[in-house]
């Protein structure tokens, strides 16, 4: 406590001490400013202090950091003191301009603040120092404009580390800031706040942070997990609590944190990667929703992660090539042998451990699922996320399936000159492992004349990378139009192309080299001499063969001036002086006759040149090899004369020479190995592609190691999510939460299960993640040791799990259901809460009698449906409201038994009730109960007060009428859908049959559950039947075509809002809770004068509930009401509800007020439904 | 991630920074000003350059370097693209992006590069949010600020970050609801010497100027989505539902956007639309160069060729033409040795040419490299791929748009080789 004290009253002891100093030099400015500050009783207080103790302060406090602010007050005394004489140099250029802005940012007026700001920021913005103003800048911190406010916050970000102390004076602001209601601010003040870089705060951005990461903002916690990486950059010690948060953030769920936490944790702790277990399959199924930018980081952490977890996908592949080894040699002479080699020692290693288990490789599902999640962002419109994908694929997918990325790849070349640069150096290193890849996209990279050098070059080395037999013609053609270019590098780069695919392709070896020898012709030195240099190469492979190439360079010794080229053909004459023995000592000759006059490295090679001749032919060359040395002997250049002597020594045998000379021959002519033309970018795979290392092929300062493949996988378990009690409860709601998140791109993905059997590994995992929670571990790890098919049977039998499960409840549900007609239902339904209600205590007697008498006051019993359910709201509120933990715990053994069907019902007691209602709906489903013969009037009465809407008219429909409403029911089915009872009417001479839907047209993200076909509609009889339809929370329409044996027509469905909720329980607490988080923008309020009819409660909460599906939250006056306290003068109404597809809590408040006047106000997340719903709402009560 | 950005200046001036995390010297830029005078062209300037304590990324967009200051492995994309986001951001604020602009709209730029990256990292990089944070310049709002004294900063507070649909601002109101896409495609190829194609790909982009009011979903169906070979989507567009049925279904951001771009696969044959019937010689001991040069349409489906301009890179030995345009008008820089012709529209009866001689120094031998001849050209009313919209449906409003649909097709880089 006392460390936690201590740290937190520092910087408000420095806030004090420096605001005295602070004080100070304002005081002095308004002492010189004409204008005297209104602020007067400060000044008498500055004024009290005596100058002494002032510049004691001063030493004190403003001693390291503060030399800006102390230079300000020097300034200040002098100009005091003796009128202006000597301030600091910088100060003099503009002091008048500055002392113009610090009165501008005195004065009162906004404008004119703003316009001292927007100068200083253009001060900033051209790099001029405008430390000077820190004091006059940070007072406005608190300024009510708010663009004055963000231009402070500019300055104080760029000044604050210069000038610690001052910028201490603004904390307070922020920490004010943090506390605030609206998120935006709370964010905007964790933002500025962890972005001043001042040490001494760092325990209050450590609060601040965590505070944050606890926000229920989401927009807060993000900022949080920006703010992460800034404090550990200020203080690197603060490691390790950092991390906590760091885990913290991890967990959300929501796609706006999960970007800025996994860069924070790229900065702060990329070694831990255990944090992301937990995490990973989250991650993988945000990931499309994530921001752009957060897409790269997230990816590229994933990568790394998967090399540390997954096994090798290629493992197998090489086990093939293995067993059909021979082909191999076949390929003997491709570049890339060694490597392979190597490759094939790692595999042997590799195989050896897959031998010893005696198990074929099978992909992780997770692995798996990694793939599928980041394949649909290579369409994405950001190339580095492109990229991203791209290398992702590169190190981990199987061989098979790196293809993809190719596509996409080419697509960025269309991008600026600099993507494609980058582009271009990844794309050259994945073509010298992956060739196939890219064959088909050859054309794509070829030069057009426009293209800068750079990028020419680098195209001219996927071109070379790419070429093999079949292709080599016409790259070869495409090689000889570059050589015409005008740009010479370029074409001395071609020509060094042109060697490297004459050594990598036996074929065209010839042909290259006959090509090459033309350009030996060629009318621009460069070029010449560029094809001499690799010409030598190419000799050099096969020396036997070129003898007359040999002789025709020879030849050019007489043109060629380019010291480089003159030195290579030199050099071949003299290394295969054999091949051309006439004409090598003619050439010594030559040169021996220009010695004096060639460059350096060429008489180097004339040296050599003879020395070799002279050994291979003594007679003809002894005079000229002794010539030559003698002039060597005296030449400028101490290499040469050193040379020049070395060789003399060792070849010329005089008796002074020692055993050396021996062996003159074989160092001299001892056999070189040809050189290996190979590509720079060969091995840069070992760098993460994409990366700035790769790019540099240097590593760069922070890069992660990209790890191996380990041998034997990781135990996969460690992913699966654990459901402990409390996320087990909030599991399903996870689910929806994601709904929420990603309304665009879900569509299949949250609710696909079990139809995408492709791509049901990923369904397996999220199922023990959510289902089958309590033995998820124990069926991941099987599916790890299984082979391949045993990964479908896994997931069959989670689905019979599942099914097992539902059977299970079914059971119970058919047979209670037997004889379901709603009527029954309801009288059931009223037995079993009267059984209860017998059994509660008297305070809730009364409620039910309170709500039984407005039972029978209200004529149809479509509000008694809302009652019912408020009373099942009341019920459970006594045994939640002592222990709420109570409630939760009920809650977690609800989703025990996976009763996916229903929703989450408040209490125990209430459950036969929904056992019943979605009786009656499954037996609706199976369109056994609802025959003629229970149609009677008393069953149609109930839904027929719900609102019925025209599907169908019976003109149009040709004597099929149809009606619709909402029945207000769940929908067994499934949970997410709003169902719709429908009512066929026959009003024909005929009948109608094969009643069914067909072609239904949707928005995306929509579904629909068919209602099942009503064989035969006898004339003039009626039918129910209910269909399911997930609105996805929109009040879009869904269109279909309802289809008789004869006839089909267009019809279609679209909700009022007001049925797109379910009803909730909330006691008067977790309302107001629940309230107090969707404040703002999340609220909408409006005033209404109550319609006469309307002013009473049990009127308004029937209207209330008529409009929309929500159960009324009983108020506190309620609960100790006995008809004895007169009920409040102004009762404020609660209802609740949570939209159907997303969970979202829907809260309408009306409240009254005197002679009519009304507020209605309403909280919900989803704006769209908040903003309608009061519109309903509002005619529902004013009309 | 980023920590400083330098912008520099043709002439070599560093005329704007701004730093995200400590101060970061301007003299780092040295290394950069070396590796310009080692490039010979400005665009040959490496986008990627170590220093030993830094590194420096740069992009080169209307003659303005932006240098991004880097101290750690990030991934160089990742710099870039945010780099081209910042310029594309200043465009749309400012129309234009030049040194004079961004110096008028100093703090603008600041505020927006601000929002733009926190610490380093990007925060908010969608136009529609940024224009909610902070309103772009106009004539009208600056005469008005000034008398006012108010504010270019958004009085409200950016609810777009906190959307679903952060691309879209909210409480969009239009009197006119209009919806108009343009299919743009550009024709990139090479040609060879004798006139038959060496490449040709198809790239297209639609672009969208979306008003319309209220949060419209709106759906774009084609007639031939099988011709789109890859494509790249805005974040609006619903991937999943293209992979289904290949519908374009979204929420369109407000005003301008690129809802997409494709590639028309290079195994479909691509219809050349014009042709270039070239003789360009040099004679062996003669000064004198021929120059002929004719262009006709071909396979444009009736449509006119418009805005038409050739430019070629003549060889070096070139002094100066001396050519005669059938219609049109030529330049030819003696200095860089570039000729155009801005030749307007080609009318198949008389086909636009451009005939003379070129003098080259006297004295020197003929060059042996040819001039490729870059063509630019547009065609109205046509994709060239054959590309057609179906059909364009709004939900989740109730007014009736207007909708427009425009194609055209461009050169894109279009070389004939001679």
């Amino acid at each position: 406590m006392t460390t936690m004290q201590r740290l937190l009253q520092l910087p408000v002891n420095a806030v004090n001490m420096v605001k005295t100093v602070q004080s100070q030099v304002q005081g002095q400015e308004e002492d010189k400013s004409p204008v005297l500050s209104p602020d007067n009783g400060q000044q008498t207080w500055y004024s009290a202090l005596q100058p002494d103790e002032l510049r004691h302060l001063r030493s004190g406090g403003t001693g390291g950091g503060g030399g800006g602010g102390g230079d300000q007050e020097e300034r200040g005394f002098q100009e005091d003191g003796g009128g202006g004489g000597s301030g600091g140099g910088s100060f003099q250029s503009q002091p008048l301009r500055h002392d113009d802005l610090k009165e501008m940012l005195d004065s009162n007026k906004d404008s004119l603040k703003l316009e001292a700001m927007k100068r200083i920021v253009a001060m900033i913005a051209r790099g001029k120092n405008a430390s000077d103003l820190f004091p006059a800048v940070v007072k406005n911190v608190a300024c009510k404009n708010i663009e004055v406010k963000k231009l402070v916050y500019v300055y104080l970000v760029r000044y604050a580390e210069e000038q610690q102390d001052l910028a201490l004076l603004s904390i307070s602001t922020f920490q004010r800031g943090l506390k605030d209601p609206n998120q935006l601010i709370r964010a905007s003040a964790l933002r500025v706040l962890s972005s001043i870089r001042v040490t001494i705060i760092v325990p209050i951005m450590m609060l601040a942070i965590k505070e944050a990461a606890s926000d229920m903002s989401p927009y807060v916690r993000k900022t949080a997990a920006h703010a992460i990486p800034k404090l550990y950059s200020l203080d690197p010690e603060q490691k390790d609590q950092l991390i906590e948060v760091i885990e913290k953030l991890l967990a959300d769920k929501t796609t706006l944190v999960a970007g800025s936490v996994v860069m924070a944790f790229e900065e702060v702790c990329p070694e831990r990667i255990d944090l992301i277990h937990k995490n990973y399959r989250k991650l993988c199924n945000l990931l499309i929703d994530v921001e752009e930018w957060g897409q790269v980081v997230i990816i590229n952490m994933l990568t790394r992660y998967a090399r540390t977890q997954f096994l090798n996908p290629n493992i197998n592949e090489s086990l093939l090539e293995e067993g059909g080894g021979g082909e191999k040699t076949f390929y003997g002479s491709d570049e890339d042998e060694d490597e392979d080699d190597e490759e094939k020692e790692k595999e042997k290693k590799v195989e050896a451990a897959a031998m010893a288990k005696r198990k074929p490789y099978v992909m992780d599902p997770d692995h798996r699922l990694l793939l599928r999640n980041t394949k649909p962002l290579l369409q994405s419109r950001n190339a580095a996320v492109v990229m991203a994908v791209a290398q992702l694929y590169f190190h981990l997918a199987p061989k098979a399936e790196v293809g993809v990325i190719a596509k996409a790849l080419v697509r960025l070349l269309r991008s600026h000159s600099e993507v494609q640069y980058v582009v271009l150096q990844n794309v050259a290193t994945m073509t010298i492992k992956r060739r196939g890849m890219f064959e088909p996209y050859l054309k794509s990279f070829y030069i057009r004349s426009t293209d800068p050098t750079q990028i020419k070059i680098l195209k001219l080395e996927v071109l070379t990378n790419l070429a093999n037999e079949t292709n080599i013609s016409t790259i070869l053609r495409e090689f000889q139009t570059y050589i015409k270019s005008m740009d010479k590098d370029f074409v001395a780069a071609t020509i060094q192309a042109i060697g490297r695919c004459a050594t990598n392709i036996g074929e065209v070896r010839d042909t290259c080299l006959n090509g090459l020898v033309q350009l030996l012709s060629n009318r621009d030195e460069l070029v010449v001499a560029e094809s001499v240099v690799v010409i030598k190469k190419l000799l050099q492979m096969q020396p036997e063969k070129h003898s007359d190439i040999i002789k025709h360079m020879a030849k050019l010794t007489d043109n060629i001036q380019v010291p480089m080229a003159r030195a290579s053909i030199l050099w071949l004459i003299g290394e295969y002086c054999e091949h051309v023995p006439k004409i090598a000592p003619d050439v010594l000759r030559k040169m021996a006759k220009s010695f004096t006059n060639e460059e350096d490295i060429v008489k180097l090679q004339i040296l050599n040149l003879a020395a070799k001749l002279y050994l291979t032919n003594s007679k003809q060359t002894k005079l000229l090899t002794q010539y030559v040395l003698n002039l060597a002997k005296y030449d400028q250049n101490y290499d040469i004369r050193d040379r020049a002597r070395f060789i003399r020594q060792l070849i010329v045998p005089t008796e002074k020479s020692g055993a050396l000379s021996k062996y003159a021959k074989k160092l001299f002519l001892a056999l070189k190995p040809a050189p290996v033309l190979e590509s720079p970018f060969k091995d840069r795979d070992h760098f993460q592609l994409g990366s700035l290392s790769h790019l540099l092929n240097a590593k760069a300062g922070g890069y992660q190691e990209l790890p191996d493949w380990p041998e034997t996988a990781p135990d996969p378990s460690v992913r699966n999510v654990e459901v402990p009690e409390w996320t087990k409860c909030s599991s399903r709601e996870k689910r929806k939460e994601k709904k929420v998140e990603k309304p665009f791109y879900s569509d299949s993905e949250g609710e696909s299960g079990p139809t995408e059997s492709a791509d049901s590994e990923s369904d397996s995992a999220s199922g023990s993640e959510s289902g089958s929670g309590s033995e998820g571990s124990g069926t991941g790890s099987e599916s790890e040791e299984s082979e391949e098919a045993s990964v479908s049977e896994e997931e069959d039998e989670e689905e019979e799990k599942k099914t097992k499960k539902r059977e299970s409840k079914k059971p119970v549900q058919e047979s209670e259901s037997e004889q379901s007609s709603e009527e029954e239902d309801r009288k059931r339904e009223r037995k079993s809460k009267q059984r209860k209600s017998e059994s509660e205590s008297e305070s809730d007697e009364e409620e039910d009698s309170e709500s039984d008498s407005s039972q029978s006051e209200s004529e149809d019993s479509e509000s008694e449906a809302e009652i019912k359910k408020k009373k099942k709201a009341a019920e459970s509120k006594p045994p939640s409201k002592p222990v709420k933990k109570d409630t939760k715990k009920e809650k977690k053994e609800m989703s025990l038994l996976d009763l996916d069907d229903f929703e989450p019902t408040p209490s125990p007691q209430v459950t036969p009730v929904n056992n019943l209602l979605s009786n009656s709906l499954v037996t609706d489903l199976e369109g056994l109960s609802l025959s003629d013969a229970v149609l009677s009037p008393a069953t149609i009465a109930p839904s027929s007060a719900l609102k019925s809407y025209e599907l169908l008219h019976r003109i149009t429909g040709e004597g099929l009428s149809v009606e619709y409403c909402f029945s207000r029911q769940p929908f067994s089915p499934d949970a997410n859908m709003v169902a719709v009872q429908m009512h066929f009417t026959n009003n024909s001479t005929s009948d109608t049959k094969n009643l069914h839907m067909e072609d239904v047209k949707l928005q995306s993200g929509m579904r629909v559950k068919d209602f099942p076909e009503i064989e035969l509609l006898p004339a003039g009889e009626k039918a129910t039947a209910v269909m399911g339809i997930d609105f996805c929370d929109s009040t879009q329409a869904a269109n279909f075509q309802l289809c008789t044996h004869t006839r089909k027509f267009f019809v279609s469905i679209q909700p009022p809002v007001g049925e797109l909720m379910r009803p909730v329980f909330l006691t008067e607490n977790e309302f107001k809770k629940e309230q107090g988080q969707l404040m703002g923008m999340n609220e909408i309020a409006e005033k209404l004068t109550l319609d006469a009819k309307c002013r009473n409660e049990h009127a308004i909460v029937q209207r209330v509930t008529t409009a929309a599906n929500l159960s009324r939250v009983p108020c506190g006056s309620d609960k100790e009401c006995s008809p004895l306290v007169p009920p409040p003068e102004h009762p404020v109404y609660r209802f609740a509800g949570r939209t159907v597809t997303s969970g979202s809590l829907v809260l309408v408040t009306v409240a009254s007020r005197e002679e009519g006047a009304a507020q209605l106000m309403v909280n919900c997340e989803k704006m769209l439904i908040g903003t309608m719903l009061v519109k309903d709402i509002l005619l529902a009560l004013t009309q | 991630m980023i920590h400083s950005l330098f912008l520099i200046n043709a002439s070599g001036d560093i005329f704007l920074e701004k730093h995200w995390k400590s101060v970061v010297s301007r003299s780092v830029c040295d290394y950069f000003f070396e590796a310009q005078e080692r490039a010979t062209e400005p665009e040959n300037v490496p986008p990627v350059i170590p220093t030993p304590h830094h590194y420096l990324i740069s992009v080169l967009r209307h003659r303005i370097y932006f240098v991004a200051v880097i101290q750690s492995e990030v991934p160089p994309l990742f710099v870039i693209e945010f780099l081209h986001r910042v310029v594309d951001t200043f465009q749309d604020y400012f129309g234009v992006c030049t040194e004079a602009a961004i110096k008028d709209n100093v703090v603008v730029v600041y505020e927006l590069l601000e929002e733009m990256l926190d610490n380093g990292f990007p925060l908010a990089t969608e136009s529609n949010i940024l224009k909610e944070l902070i309103k772009p310049p106009t004539i009208l709002r600056t005469m008005v600020n000034t008398i006012t004294g108010s504010t270019n900063v958004g009085e409200q507070l950016p609810t777009g970050q906190l959307s679903v649909v952060p691309w879209r601002r909210t409480g969009v109101k239009y009197t006119n609801n209009e919806a108009y896409f343009d299919v743009v495609e550009e024709i990139d190829a090479i040609i060879d010497k004798s006139g038959s194609t060496i490449t040709a790909e198809i790239q297209g982009v639609i672009d969208a100027c979306v008003k319309l009011t209220g949060m419209p979903d709106l759906t774009l169906s084609f007639m031939n989505p099988r011709l789109l070979d890859d494509v790249s989507f805005h974040p609006c567009v619903r991937f999943k539902r293209w992979e289904a049925e290949r519908i374009l279904s979204f929420i369109p951001p407000d005003g301008n956007f690129r809802l997409l771009s494709y590639h028309v696969s290079s195994q479909n044959l691509v219809a050349i639309p014009v042709y270039v019937k070239h003789n360009i010689t040099f004679r062996e001991g003669s000064s004198q160069g021929r120059f002929d040069l004719t262009l006709g349409p071909k396979q444009t489906m009736g449509k006119a060729v418009e805005s038409v301009l050739v430019s070629s890179q003549l060889p070096r030995g070139v002094l100066n033409a001396n050519l005669n345009p059938s219609q049109g008008t030529y330049t030819f820089d003696p200095v860089t040795k570039l000729l155009t012709w801005d030749v307007g529209k080609i009318n198949p009866q008389k086909l636009p040419s451009l005939k003379g001689t070129m003098n080259l120094q006297a004295g020197a031998s003929k060059p042996d490299e040819n001039p490729t001849i870059n063509i630019q050209f547009k065609i109205q009313q046509m994709a060239i791929s054959g590309l057609k919209v179906n059909r364009l449906d709004m939900y989740g409003e109730k007014y009736k748009p207007f909708k427009g649909i425009k194609y055209m097709t461009k050169a894109g880089k279009f070389q004939v080789r001679t």
